[in-house]
């Protein structure tokens, strides 16, 4: 049979003159390169890994862990194994109960159970630490005893919350990130309309980061341009006048917008005085959602003018004369020659300015009043109140939320068309 | 010369003069018509506006003073996207977000023409340059050749009568240049399109050219035919620049009758053909080109004078021989001599005697 000339025999292993097999001499000429390489590198990974890896999976972990309860109720829970879901209480259980109690009193770690049953159910931390202070009381029946405290020990409810405490392990924190809530059997439901308020905020952090970020490149890109045709000695001085906010604290940028826009601010007193518009109408510009897009748009337009810089200084100017010369109208030009060869620097920009907005924090806080307020502070106010998991919750949901960005950039732009200087 | 002739002059320059700053003229006073049809190249050393002047006719620079017409239109004030010129540009400014055919399309596009016929053009304009099947390339999947082609093809699409070309081969290597230097010639010729070439290397510019203005210091030195241009330089600029030459400076002996007997420094005398001298005792700056200088006495002219050389050196150089002689106190005077069955090889150290024709020698301004 004649050999089939499209196939190849396997080449034969190929060997040094020595007789080494050639992968294994090359792995080794290269090895000593690569430790040196990773040696170098070995500092700042360990670092990233300490303060960055880690933190993070601790707050992953955090946002679907809390053994306030678990830990501190050995009977009950054990009670809860030994039992389906559904079981109403019995004499046993609430036996266990009472020595859980006693244990918790003399812990003092009530309050710590109950603020775990309290994210399942609303109220259930006064009834622990109620409970807690008469644990020395509690005798047999235990039920009775129980009932005697409070009423709300019969509520299937109470009961089917410490069930689903039982567990360090739940997703409860991210029904509430959500808006819901565990209805009686433990089904979730969204809750009261008026309490809704996470989802909403999810969705006007991501709307006004989406503002912020439009209104950036509106303004970045005509200065970009200008810094990037301009000769070099003005170039330089318009570039110290962009990375001059950059040297300047956060706080005494985001300060001065406060004088400048407040109701007897600067902006307002021309107004008054040059009579647009009248002493009782003052414009309120601070403290609210246009206070909070108008600093913010500010702090971070740096990062939206640099990358977009970045590109259009390497962009020749004979695409634009050769466009010229071919018959295109200067807008045409702008539109189909130089527009899409700036898109790498504007996703930069975009994506960077648009993270950083999504997660901005002390900007909304100062100067964002009732309604400026974004996610981020929210996440503060829990951390605040050491509602560590909830807050855990709502970061893990904006991470993933950034990341959900990045993939559609990634599958629309691609990844590989980002550049950022 | 009808070429010259102002009237059916295709693009005319009238005392154009540029500056950029105000206070130094780029281009001082350009007078230059050229015909349908021409092959013009520009040539001359960086910084001696023949940039300049090929990016006024293409709109990018305006004149500061002067008019600039285009068959028989000034376009002083017409945008650059109305005058219709072809343009190729040095780095080719093919777009690289576009492919091959959507860079070939654009000019099209603009013009408002419809799919069909926009297909027909592009398959046209590149199977022209020989690149029919790259269509669907990225200009940065194109060796530089093929991009050279590919921008050769979009300035030509939308069949403008002039095109203009910023040292286009600028980029490629030696062999592929020369290559290109004949595609576009046969271009030229087959489309019967007016070409505007600027460079700055010579051979390019001998090779390709109908007529050659060699620009120096904002001005033309010298217009005229490639053969004229290198046989017969207007003055010491131009033999300089174009073309090798051996330099000998004198002064006037004797002219009379078109021949000029020219002193040496060093006391010999010379033939020469009077160019921009007319008088005796004049210092003069004698050029003749390597190649025409002979050391075999028998192919010397009737009564030609003669130098004594010695030769310091002797260079093979394949199809040509190069040899630098020690000439009239000159440690530089080369000559050529081609490498033909029964060609002497000099040797260093021997001692010949040069001459040549009065007509090769040309006695210019001693610049």
């Amino acid at each position: 049979m004649p050999a089939d000339p499209f196939v190849t025999a396997p080449p034969a292993l190929l060997t040094t003159s020595d007789g080494r097999p050639l992968k294994a001499a090359l792995a080794q000429a290269q090895g000593r390169a690569r430790r040196r390489a990773f040696l170098l590198v070995a500092p700042l990974l360990a670092f990233v890994i300490f303060t960055f890896v880690l933190p993070i999976a601790q707050m992953l972990q955090r946002s679907v862990y809390h053994d306030g309860f678990s830990a501190n109720a050995p009977a009950v829970r054990a009670w809860f194994a030994a039992t389906v879901p559904g079981t109403p209480p019995d004499e046993t259980a609430f036996a266990a109960l009472a020595q859980d109690f006693r244990q918790m009193k003399a812990d003092k770690t009530a309050g710590l159970a109950g603020t775990r049953v309290n994210y399942t159910l609303p109220e259930s931390r006064s009834l622990f630490t109620a409970t807690a202070r008469k644990a020395d009381d509690l005798a047999p029946p235990y039920r009775d005893a129980f009932l005697a405290i409070s009423a709300k020990w019969a509520s299937p409810a109470v009961w089917q919350a410490m069930r689903s405490a039982a567990s360090p392990y739940t997703s409860d924190f991210y029904l509430i990130a959500t808006d819901f809530e565990r209805a009686d059997d433990g089904t979730p439901r969204r809750v009261q309309e008026n309490q809704r308020i996470y989802v909403y905020l999810f969705v006007k952090t991501f709307v006004l980061s989406g503002v912020i970020t439009l209104l950036c490149l509106l303004l970045a890109f005509p200065v970009a341009h200008l810094l990037a045709t301009l000769p070099m000695a003005r170039a330089n001085l318009l570039m110290i006048l962009v990375l001059l906010p950059f040297w300047t604290s956060l706080l005494v940028r985001t300060s001065s917008w406060i004088v400048m826009l407040q109701g007897q601010g600067v902006v307002n007193d021309l107004l008054v005085a040059t009579g647009v518009v009248d002493d009782q109408n003052r414009l309120e510009m601070m403290y609210n959602q246009l206070g909070t897009i108008i600093v913010m748009t500010h702090i971070l337009l740096p990062f939206m003018i640099l990358p977009l810089y970045s590109v259009m200084k390497v962009i020749p100017p004979s695409y634009a004369r050769a466009a010229r010369s071919l018959g295109a109208t200067s807008w045409t030009t702008f539109r189909r020659i130089y527009l899409p060869q700036t898109l790498p620097g504007i996703g930069a920009g975009a994506i960077l300015v648009f993270i950083l907005a999504v997660g901005y924090y002390i900007t909304p806080a100062l100067v964002g009043g009732a309604d400026g307020q974004l996610i981020s502070n929210l996440i503060d106010f829990h951390m605040d109140k050491s509602n560590w998991s909830l807050a855990a919750a709502l970061s893990a949901m904006l991470l993933a939320g950034v990341l959900v960005i990045y993939w559609l950039y990634d599958r629309l732009v691609g990844i590989d068309n980002l550049k950022f200087g | 010369m009808a070429l010259t002739a102002r009237n059916d002059a295709f693009v005319a320059f009238d005392g154009v003069q540029k500056s950029y700053d105000g206070e130094t003229l780029v281009v001082k006073d350009l007078n230059l018509h050229i015909a349908k049809g021409e092959f013009l190249t520009m040539l001359g050393p960086s910084g001696s506006g023949k940039t300049t002047c090929l990016m006024m006719l293409a709109g990018f620079e305006t004149a500061t003073n002067g008019e600039i017409r285009l068959d028989g239109r000034p376009i002083n004030q017409v945008p650059p996207h109305k005058r219709g010129i072809g343009m190729v540009f040095q780095n080719y400014a093919l777009f690289p977000h576009m492919t091959v055919g959507e860079n070939l399309s654009f000019p099209l596009e603009v013009r408002g023409m419809g799919k069909e016929e926009r297909q027909t053009r592009i398959a046209r304009a590149l199977d022209m340059v020989q690149m029919g099947a790259f269509a669907a390339r990225r200009p940065a999947q194109l060796s530089g050749g093929q991009q050279q082609r590919v921008a050769l093809a979009r300035a030509l699409v939308f069949d403008p009568e002039l095109v203009l070309m910023d040292e286009p081969l600028g980029a490629l290597d030696k062999q592929l240049r020369e290559h290109m230097q004949f595609e576009i010639k046969h271009l030229h010729e087959s489309l019967g399109i007016t070409v505007v070439y600027v460079t700055h290397d010579q051979g390019e510019a001998l090779t390709m050219s109908d007529r050659i203005a060699v620009f120096n210091d904002g001005r033309i030195q010298q217009l005229a035919p490639p053969s004229d241009l290198y046989e017969r330089p207007d003055n010491s600029f131009v033999a300089g620049f174009i073309g090798e030459n051996n330099r000998l400076t004198g002064t006037v002996e004797d002219i009379a009758g078109g021949r000029a007997l020219v002193r040496l420094a060093t006391g010999e005398l010379i033939d020469a053909t009077p160019v921009n001298v007319s008088r005796k005792g004049q210092p003069t700056l004698v050029s003749i080109r390597p190649e025409r200088v002979e050391y075999k006495p028998e192919a010397l002219p009737e009564g030609a004078h003669t130098l004594d050389a010695e030769v310091l050196e002797f260079i093979y150089m394949g199809d040509i021989f190069r040899t630098r002689l020690r000439v009239a106190g000159s440690e530089d005077f080369v000559i050529k001599s081609r490498n033909t069955a029964g060609q002497r090889m000099l040797r260093p150290g021997e001692k010949i005697r040069i001459g040549w024709a009065p007509q090769d020698a040309r006695a210019l301004d001693p610049a």
